[in-house]
């Protein structure tokens, strides 16, 4: 058993956070990769970028939104207990370098990838500009973590609660006209993806997503989680997780998530009532 | 007693078509012991076996069947596990009418002897009343062996290296251990208790079995050495699924054999929602391929409550690669052949997913590289089929997670490790590998033959060195 050592709920319950012991994982970790978690014998197999790692006290931490059965089982476990198989590191890592001007773009639980990578890019000597965004103040994820970890930090939220009103695609807009930006990196629901992407492009600004296709193994076997990129077909498990976000189909992307989304429904609706 | 040659093969008792196309459940039945008896004494038990040859581990199969037919099972199972660690899987999956049954004497005049059958049989029962005795373990020689992957050439490895003394870890990339025999083969070809049972064998006998441990990426071969281990056996089999690269295969409804049969057997998605793992249920299933797994596939997909079934190959059916048992069966079970016809085009809605194929008749040409006649379009014969899953099961290549991170280790074009073919040793010294990583998509039992060498001459290192 991979033992719980810490847990948060955050935004009312509706995302949480699991500090795991996991000292194999945590000892070759890098920014970027992700684990496979399976809660107990019948559960799924998840696949979940890491929000952060500690090799010393052997321990990785996941921040993950709670949207059908597989993550309301997660939720359920207290610390103590755990979570019967978790696999990794796996994936490649995020390609790091001095860039110089960089900025990174987050929404959503993708707030939580985001934050070791923004951390890794200051610390290779970037100057890191952040945007990130959600649809209210109050469910905004991360904001003093990602303060710590960009030199300046932006915030957007669709309903105006909190900074600026609007998507970070605007905020983006503008950053990109005032300063010389080298790269940028953007992780967070996949039309956020898409649409930074679209604006990186008019401005040539090559831009690194993170995807978190459907898949089983996470080791290459399965093929479930193929990808378009640049017109061919790729493995985001071993090839990704991240890739050149100018050339993702993210329209192929967000249908093939959608593979399962009647069994998912179908198959949570049951739980939730079980659970009342 | 009756002449020998007139008495008949003893057929084995399966479960009726129009039933086991609907379950899980394991098609052969099994023998009795009456059966099996009577079975064993059809052989000739020759002088000079040509059976043995034809098997790849070389089981004393006369020796065993004429302990069967005194009735002495307990003799028959101690002389199998003297050279095959997993009969009851290769009594089961072993395609024994081209191997040790293939060569039988008897085969020539009439029907071989039941080799798979009896074999399966011994197995059983031993596992069933079996006393759970163990083989005798020599003294421990304090020498460590790491065993990639867990399939059947890694299991015998361990089997073989365990018991000659030395300490030996398997670490499996999933979550359960048996490779193949566990994420492959389905329920009702191989039930995954037998593959438990074999595992928990070796267990018994001393072999420390690691799960969620993928090397390449939790682990790589040389940390394996930093960490003490003297000889490192890769055996983590081919394991990358090859789709057609035909237009429209991303669309929602086209699924590898791999990751078709991942989830319905390792994840027994079969049971969805019993257990949360979902799996496509297709109502026009297509299945690309006419191999054991293109087999596999279409029965399942059978079994999982399709309305039709149809195997779709560019070949006739010659040409299929699949046991013919196996095609019998599923033919039984109601799934159609397409042959020669290839796919040319898949065909969606606008919501992404998979409504039809669309595809080219084909005719025999001339013999290509294989041997085989090649399959030629016929010029404006397409036509479409109409389906919402399609299982590609066209093959699979080398899995590279493991041998790109590996400094020394030579692979091949198509990135297959180098190995030698009498010891199993690659080119990195203290590296030994086997099975379909080396050879390509084989059978269990060439996993096993090239698993039994590998740990000969492992066994040889850490006696003598390299």
């Amino acid at each position: 058993m991979f033992k719980i050592v810490k847990r948060e709920e955050m935004v009312g319950g509706t995302i949480v956070l699991n500090e795991i012991e996991a000292p194999l994982i945590a000892r070759k970790a890098k920014p970027g990769q992700f684990v496979i978690l399976k809660a107990n014998e019948n559960g799924e197999r998840v696949p979940l970028t890491m929000a952060d790692t500690d090799p010393k006290k052997g321990t990785i931490t996941i921040i993950y939104m709670v949207v059908g059965k597989s993550t309301a089982i997660f939720k359920s476990l207290k610390v103590g207990e755990g979570f019967q198989d978790v696999i990794g590191p796996l994936g490649k890592a995020t390609h790091l370098e001095n860039w110089g001007n960089v900025v990174c773009v987050g929404g959503g639980t993708g707030i939580a990838v985001l934050h070791p990578i923004t951390r890794a890019l200051k610390e290779a000597g970037n100057h890191v500009t952040s945007i990130i965004g959600a649809r209210s103040k109050d469910i905004l994820i991360l904001e003093e973590q990602m303060k710590a970890a960009s030199h300046e930090l932006k915030i957007c939220t669709d309903d105006g609660s909190y900074g600026h009103h609007g998507f970070v695609t605007e905020v983006l807009k503008d950053v990109l006209e005032k300063e010389d930006v080298k790269q940028v990196v953007a992780i967070g629901p996949v039309p956020m993806m898409k649409f930074v992407s679209l604006v990186t492009k008019g401005f040539d600004v090559p831009t690194l997503v993170s995807l978190n296709p459907i898949m089983v193994d996470g080791t290459g076997m399965c093929g479930g989680c193929r990808v378009s990129v640049g017109g061919e077909t790729k493995f985001g498990c071993v090839d990704g997780p991240e890739f050149d976000g100018h050339q993702v189909d993210f329209d192929e992307l967000m249908m093939r998530l959608q593979a399962y989304s009647d069994e998912e429904k179908a198959c949570y609706n049951e739980y939730c009532m079980l659970d009342e | 007693m009756a002449k020998k040659e007139a008495a008949p093969r003893q057929a084995m008792p399966e479960q009726a078509p129009e039933i086991r196309r609907r379950n899980f459940e394991e098609v052969p039945l099994g023998y009795t012991a009456e059966m099996a008896v009577a079975e064993a004494q059809r052989c000739l038990t020759c002088k000079k076996p040509a059976c043995v040859e034809g098997c790849p581990v070389n089981v004393d199969i006369p020796g065993f069947i004429s302990l069967l037919s005194e009735g002495n099972f307990q003799g028959a199972i101690r002389n199998l596990w003297g050279k095959n660690s997993l009969p009851a899987v290769c009594g089961r999956v072993c395609p024994q009418e081209i191997q040790c049954e293939g060569k039988c004497i008897l085969g020539k005049k009439g029907d071989a002897i039941a080799i798979g059958n009896l074999e399966r049989f011994t197995a059983d029962y031993a596992r069933t009343n079996g006393n759970g005795e163990l083989p005798p373990r020599q003294e421990k020689t304090g020498r460590k062996v790491a065993v990639v992957g867990s399939g059947p050439s890694s299991l015998t490895v361990a089997g073989d290296l365990v018991v000659k003394g030395h300490d030996v870890t398997v670490l499996e990339a999933f979550h359960k251990p048996g490779g193949v025999l566990v994420y492959g083969i389905p329920e009702f070809r191989l039930p995954k208790d037998i593959v438990a049972h074999e595992v928990d064998f070796l267990s018994r006998l001393g072999v420390d079995v690691e799960c969620n441990s993928v090397v390449g990426r939790t682990v790589t071969v040389d940390e394996l050495f930093e960490q003490g281990y003297d000889a490192v056996y890769v055996g983590v089999g081919a394991g990358l699924p090859r789709f057609m690269n035909i237009p429209g295969e991303n669309l929602i409804g086209i699924l590898s054999a791999n990751e078709y049969l991942t989830r319905a057997n390792l994840m027994k998605a079969y049971k969805f929602p019993e257990v949360d793992t979902p799996i496509p249920m297709g109502k026009n299933v297509i299945v690309l391929g006419a191999g054991n797994v293109a087999m596999d596939s279409a029965r399942t997909a059978m079994r999982l409550g399709a309305e039709s079934v149809k195997i779709v190959y560019r070949r006739s059916r010659e040409e299929m690669p699949a046991r013919n048992a196996e095609i019998h069966h599923a033919e039984e079970e109601g799934i159609e052949l397409f042959l020669l016809t290839n796919p040319t085009k898949y065909i969606g809605n606008d919501k992404g997913r998979l409504t039809g194929m669309e595809c080219l008749k084909m005719e025999l040409g001339e013999p290509d590289d294989s041997g085989r006649r090649r399959p030629v379009p016929i010029k404006g014969s397409e036509f479409e089929l109409e389906c919402d899953l399609v299982v590609v099961a066209v093959g699979s290549g080398a899995n590279p997670l493991l041998t790109q991170t590996t400094d020394d280790m030579k692979t091949n074009n198509w990135g297959y490790i180098e190995a030698d073919p009498e010891t199993g040793k690659t080119t990195k010294k203290g590296v030994w590998a086997g099975g379909d990583i080396v050879t390509g998509a084989a059978t269990v039992i060439l996993a096993m033959g090239a698993g039994r060498k590998a740990a000969d001459s492992i066994h040889d290192y850490l006696t003598w060195g390299w």
